[in-house]
C-alpha cells in the first residue's frame, strides 16, 4: 500500500501538467503510423535531461501508457497498426469503422485499454517479486515452445481456411529469414542492400496492412463515381461502457493473457494481442462474428496490449534487465539521472519508483478520458472520400516507414510487401498470419539455436527440449491448439455447403 | 521529432547546393549514425557525449543521432562506408573491436581503411559474470570446471565477432580449455538475463551492465578482461592477476569517425573540437551517473589503437 503515499506527488501542478503533456502527446504520437511506443519514448528522452528524475519518469511513463493505446486509433481508422501490439485490433476494429461504427470501436478500445492497463499496473504494484520469477522462468527451450504455440495460432487467425492461413504464415517465416541471422551472423537471401538488415517489422506491418487497402480504394474510386457515403453512427459513451462489461469473457481473457504473456522478456509484447484475440475467439459463443466487426475482438486485443504495459517493466525494475525495446529506452532515462534499477530500487528511490508507477496508473485513466473525448470526432475519418483517404494513407505509410530508421530501403520494403499482399488478398490470404510468422520466425529460430548449443554442451537435445514441467505444459498446449484447429476445420467442411464456401471466398477481405 | 526535423533540414540544405565552404564548417546540423538501436548502451552514450555540440565553444551546431541498427552493427557501418557523402555532415559512431572483427570475418563492405577516426569517448571492458548463487567464486573455479567438463561450461555473450566473443576466445586460448560460448540474439541484456536466470553457467558482459547487476544483487563478477582494474570495481582482479595472459583486446571502445574521403581540413577541425566536447563537465557528470566508463583518446591515439587491434584480432580469429 506504500504506493498510496506517493500519489500526492503526481498531483502537484507541474507534475500533473507533465502527465497531461505525456498522455496527450503520447496519444498523438501513438496514433501516427510508424511511431511505435519505443520510438515515441526515445524521442522524449532529450526533454527529460532538463527535468529531475521523478518529473522525467512521469513524462515517460505517461507517454508509454498512452502510445500503446494511441496505436489503436490508426489501427481502427486507417488499418495501419502502429506496432505489433495493435495487429489484432485491426481485425475487428477496422471492420467496425467501415460499417460506420468507428466511434464505438474507439470507445471500446479505450475503455478496455484502461481496464487492462490498470490491472497490469496493479500487478506491477502488488506482485512484482512473483512476476520476476515468472519472467526468469522462460529459458531458450521454453521460448522456443512458446513461439511454436504462436505458430499454431497462425492457422486459425483471420483466414478463410486453415491451409491458406498456414501458407501465409510460411511466407512470413521465410521473410523473417532474410538478412544476417541473429545468432551466427550468416547472410541469407540478401539480394538488395535494402534488405541487408532483414525486414524491419514496422515497415512490414504498414505495408502489409495499409497498401492493399490503398490499392483497393484507388481501384474502387474509379468504378463508382458517386462513392457511397458511410453514415457514422453516434455512440453514447455509457452504451460502450456497458458493452465492455457485458463482454467479461473477452475482457478477462485479454487482460490475463496480456499480463502474463506480456511479461516474458522479448516475446510477450509482440504476440500478447494476437494470442488474446485468438483465445477470445476460440472460447466465444459468437465465434462466427469475429472478423466482421465484433466488439469482443476489439475488447480482447486492446485490453491485452495495455495490460502488458505494467508487467513488461517488471524485469527492468527488479532485475535491471530491459525485457523489451521500450524498457531499454526507459532504462536509459533512469540511468541518465544516476538511478540504477534493481531489487533495491524501491528502497533507495521510493519517491521516484512509486511516482513513476502512479503516473502510469493515472495516465491510464487520463488516456481513457481523452480517448473517449476524441473518439466521436476521429470516427468521421471514415466519411472522407476514398480517393482522398487513399492518398492520405499512402503518404502516412511512406512517412511512417521512412521515419523508423531514416531509410528509403524501408519504404521500398513497405511498398513491395504491400503490393504483394494485395495480390495475395485477392486469393483469400490475409496479412495477420503472415505478420505473425514474420515476428515468430526469429524468436523460434534464435531460441532453438541457443537451446541446441546449450543442450549439446550439457545434456542431450531431447532432455533439454522435452523435459521439465514448463516444457511439457507448453508442448501440451501446442498439441491441444493444433487438435482444436484440425477439429474446427473438419467440422466446418462437413457443415458448409459448396455454395457457402464459394460465397465466403468471394468476399473481399 | 527533433531528429526528423534535423534530418529534413539536412536534406533540404543538401538540395540547396553544396558550396565548398570548408572554412566555416559546420554551417548546418550534423548527423551521427549509431549502428545500434535506440536505448542500447552505444546509443545512450552517443546521445550524452554529443549533447553539447551546439555550444559556441564546441561545433556551434547540434549533432542529431540517427539509428541504423541491424546484424550486430553491420547494416549501419555498411551504410556509412558506401552510401553517405563524405562532406563532414555525416559522422558515425564506431565500436571496436566489433567492426574490425566483422571486417576480418568478411561479408561486409568496410574495413579500417573505409573510415577516418576522430576521437574516442568510452572504453567498456568485458567482465566474467556468474549468477549470485553460483558455485564459482573465482576464475580458477571456472577453469577447473571447464577442465573437468571439456566443452561443457556454457556461458553467454552478446553475439559473434563482438567484444564478448573476443574475450571468450582469449579465455579459451589463455586457459587452454574448451568452452561453450552461447551467443545471444538479444544482445548484452539478453546475455545477462541468461546468466541471472541460470540458463547458462556464466557469461561475458559489459562492465557497466555487470556493475549494475552486481549492485542489484543478481550476479558475481569474477574477473575483468583489461590491463588494469576498473575504477568502478576496484576489488575485482584482472584476468592477468589471476594467471591468464589476456590483454585489453576485447575492451569495447566507442568513438566518433567519418567516412574516408572527408576533406582533411574538416577532419582536422573535428579532431580538435570533438575531444573537448567529451571533456565537458556536464557530459562527464551524466556519463558517470549512468555508470559508463569514459576514456577520451585523440585522433592519433585512435589510429594507433585501431592498427594494434586489427593485428591482434587477425591472429585471434585466424584459428576459427
Amino acid at each position: 500500500m506504500e504506493f498510496l503515499l506517493y500519489f500526492g506527488d503526481v498531483f502537484s501542478p507541474f507534475n500533473f501538467m507533465l502527465l497531461l503533456i505525456g498522455t496527450i502527446g503520447g496519444l498523438i504520437l501513438g496514433a501516427t503510423p510508424g511511431l511505435s511506443p519505443t520510438m515515441a519514448v526515445a524521442l522524449l528522452i532529450p526533454f527529460t535531461f532538463k527535468l529531475d528524475a521523478t518529473q522525467g519518469l512521469i513524462l515517460l511513463g505517461a507517454a508509454y501508457t498512452s502510445t500503446v493505446a494511441g496505436g489503436a486509433v490508426s489501427a481502427i481508422l486507417l488499418k495501419i497498426p502502429g506496432a505489433p501490439a495493435n495487429i489484432a485490433t485491426t481485425l475487428d476494429g477496422h471492420t467496425m469503422a467501415k460499417n460506420g461504427q468507428g466511434a464505438r470501436a474507439l470507445q471500446l478500445s479505450f475503455i478496455s485499454s484502461a481496464i487492462g492497463g490498470v490491472f497490469g499496473v496493479m500487478l506491477l504494484i502488488f506482485l512484482t517479486p512473483v512476476l520476476a520469477q515468472w519472467a526468469l522462468a522462460f529459458g531458450p527451450s521454453h521460448l522456443f515452445w512458446l513461439a511454436i504455440l504462436g505458430v499454431t495460432v497462425i492457422g486459425s487467425l483471420d483466414s478463410s481456411s486453415v491451409v491458406k492461413g498456414l501458407l501465409s504464415g510460411c511466407i512470413g517465416l521465410w521473410l523473417a529469414t532474410i538478412g544476417f541471422d541473429d545468432v551466427m551472423g550468416a547472410q541469407r537471401f540478401i539480394f538488395h542492400s535494402s534488405v541487408s538488415g532483414g525486414i524491419n517489422i514496422i515497415p512490414a506491418l504498414i505495408g502489409l496492412f495499409a497498401i492493399p487497402q490503398v490499392i483497393t480504394m484507388f481501384a474502387r474510386g474509379r468504378q463508382q463515381h458517386g462513392a457511397e457515403v458511410i453514415k457514422v453512427e453516434k455512440s453514447p459513451i455509457m452504451e460502450s461502457i456497458r458493452e465492455v462489461f457485458r463482454r467479461t469473457r473477452a475482457l478477462g481473457i485479454g487482460t490475463m493473457t496480456g499480463s502474463f504473456i506480456g511479461l516474458i522478456p522479448g516475446v510477450g509484447g509482440q504476440i500478447a494481442g494476437l494470442v488474446a484475440y485468438d483465445q477470445a475467439r476460440k472460447t466465444s459463443r459468437e465465434q462466427k462474428k469475429f472478423g466482421t466487426g465484433h466488439s469482443e475482438g476489439v475488447i480482447a486485443a486492446e485490453s491485452a496490449n495495455n495490460a502488458m504495459v505494467g508487467p513488461s517493466l517488471v524485469p527492468l525494475l527488479t532485475l535491471s534487465i530491459p525485457g523489451s525495446p521500450t524498457a531499454a529506452v526507459l532504462l536509459g532515462g533512469l540511468l541518465i539521472h544516476g538511478i540504477f534499477p534493481g531489487s533495491d530500487l524501491f528502497e533507495n528511490y521510493p519517491d521516484v519508483a512509486w511516482t513513476f508507477i502512479n503516473s502510469m496508473l493515472i495516465g491510464q485513466i487520463l488516456m481513457c478520458i481523452f480517448g473517449l473525448y476524441v473518439a466521436g470526432l476521429a470516427a468521421r475519418v471514415a466519411q472522407v472520400p476514398n480517393a482522398v483517404m487513399a492518398a492520405v494513407v499512402l503518404a502516412l505509410a511512406v512517412f511512417g516507414s521512412y521515419s523508423v530508421q531514416n531509410s528509403m530501403g524501408d519504404v521500398y520494403i513497405m511498398a513491395a510487401l504491400g503490393t504483394g499482399m494485395y495480390f495475395l488478398e485477392r486469393f483469400g490470404f490475409s496479412a495477420a498470419p503472415l505478420v505473425l510468422g514474420l515476428i515468430l520466425g526469429p524468436i523460434a529460430e534464435a531460441n532453438f539455436v541457443q537451446g541446441a548449443m546449450i543442450a549439446n554442451a550439457t545434456s542431450s537435445m531431447a532432455g533439454y527440449f522435452f523435459t521439465g514441467a514448463l516444457n511439457l505444459t507448453l508442448i501440451t498446449i501446442v498439441l491441444a491448439s493444433i487438435a482444436y484447429s484440425v477439429w474446427m476445420e473438419l467440422r466446418q467442411r462437413r457443415y458448409l455447403s459448396k455454395e457457402d464456401t464459394l460465397e465466403r471466398e468471394e468476399q473481399p477481405s | 521529432m527533433k531528429k526528423l526535423i534535423a534530418a529534413a533540414s539536412i536534406a533540404l540544405m543538401g538540395l540547396a547546393g553544396a558550396a565548398p565552404a570548408q572554412d566555416n564548417y559546420p554551417e548546418r546540423p550534423v548527423m551521427m549514425m549509431v549502428s545500434y538501436g535506440a536505448g542500447g548502451a552505444t546509443d545512450f552514450q552517443a546521445r550524452i557525449v554529443t549533447m553539447t555540440a551546439g555550444n559556441e565553444d564546441a561545433l556551434g551546431m547540434p549533432i542529431a543521432i540517427v539509428n541504423k541498427p541491424g546484424a550486430g552493427g553491420r547494416v549501419g557501418w555498411n551504410w556509412l562506408a558506401t552510401q553517405v557523402d563524405a562532406d563532414g555532415y555525416t559522422l558515425g559512431a564506431y565500436n571496436v573491436p566489433h567492426f574490425i572483427a566483422q571486417s576480418i570475418e568478411g561479408g561486409v563492405e568496410y574495413s579500417t581503411d573505409s573510415f577516418e577516426p576522430i576521437a574516442n569517448w568510452g572504453a567498456d571492458p568485458a567482465v566474467f559474470v556468474v549468477g549470485a548463487d553460483s558455485q564459482f567464486n573465482s576464475m580458477e573455479d571456472v577453469v577447473n570446471y571447464a577442465k573437468e567438463n571439456p566443452g561443457g561450461l556454457t556461458f553467454s555473450g552478446a553475439g559473434l565477432y563482438v567484444g564478448h566473443h573476443i574475450a571468450a576466445l582469449q579465455l579459451e586460448k589463455a586457459a587452454g580449455v574448451k568452452l561453450a560460448y552461447i551467443p545471444n540474439n538479444a544482445g548484452g541484456a539478453g546475455a545477462m538475463k541468461a546468466v541471472i536466470a541460470g540458463d547458462v553457467l556464466g557469461g561475458v558482459n559489459n562492465l557497466s551492465d555487470a556493475f549494475r547487476a552486481e549492485k542489484a544483487g543478481n550476479v558475481k563478477i569474477l574477473g575483468v578482461f583489461d590491463n588494469e582494474r576498473s575504477d568502478f570495481l576496484p576489488d575485482v582482479p584482472t584476468m592477468k592477476e589471476q594467471g591468464y595472459d589476456i590483454d585489453n583486446a576485447s575492451v569495447n571502445f566507442r568513438g566518433v569517425m567519418v567516412p574516408k574521403g572527408t576533406p582533411q581540413p574538416i577532419i582536422d577541425k573535428l579532431a580538435e573540437i570533438v575531444p573537448t566536447m567529451f571533456e565537458n563537465d556536464r557530459v562527464k557528470g551524466k556519463m558517470e551517473a549512468g555508470g559508463s566508463p569514459m576514456h577520451v583518446m585523440t585522433r592519433d591515439e585512435v589510429i594507433e589503437m585501431w592498427a594494434a587491434r586489427e593485428e591482434t584480432l587477425k591472429e585471434l580469429l585466424s584459428g576459427l
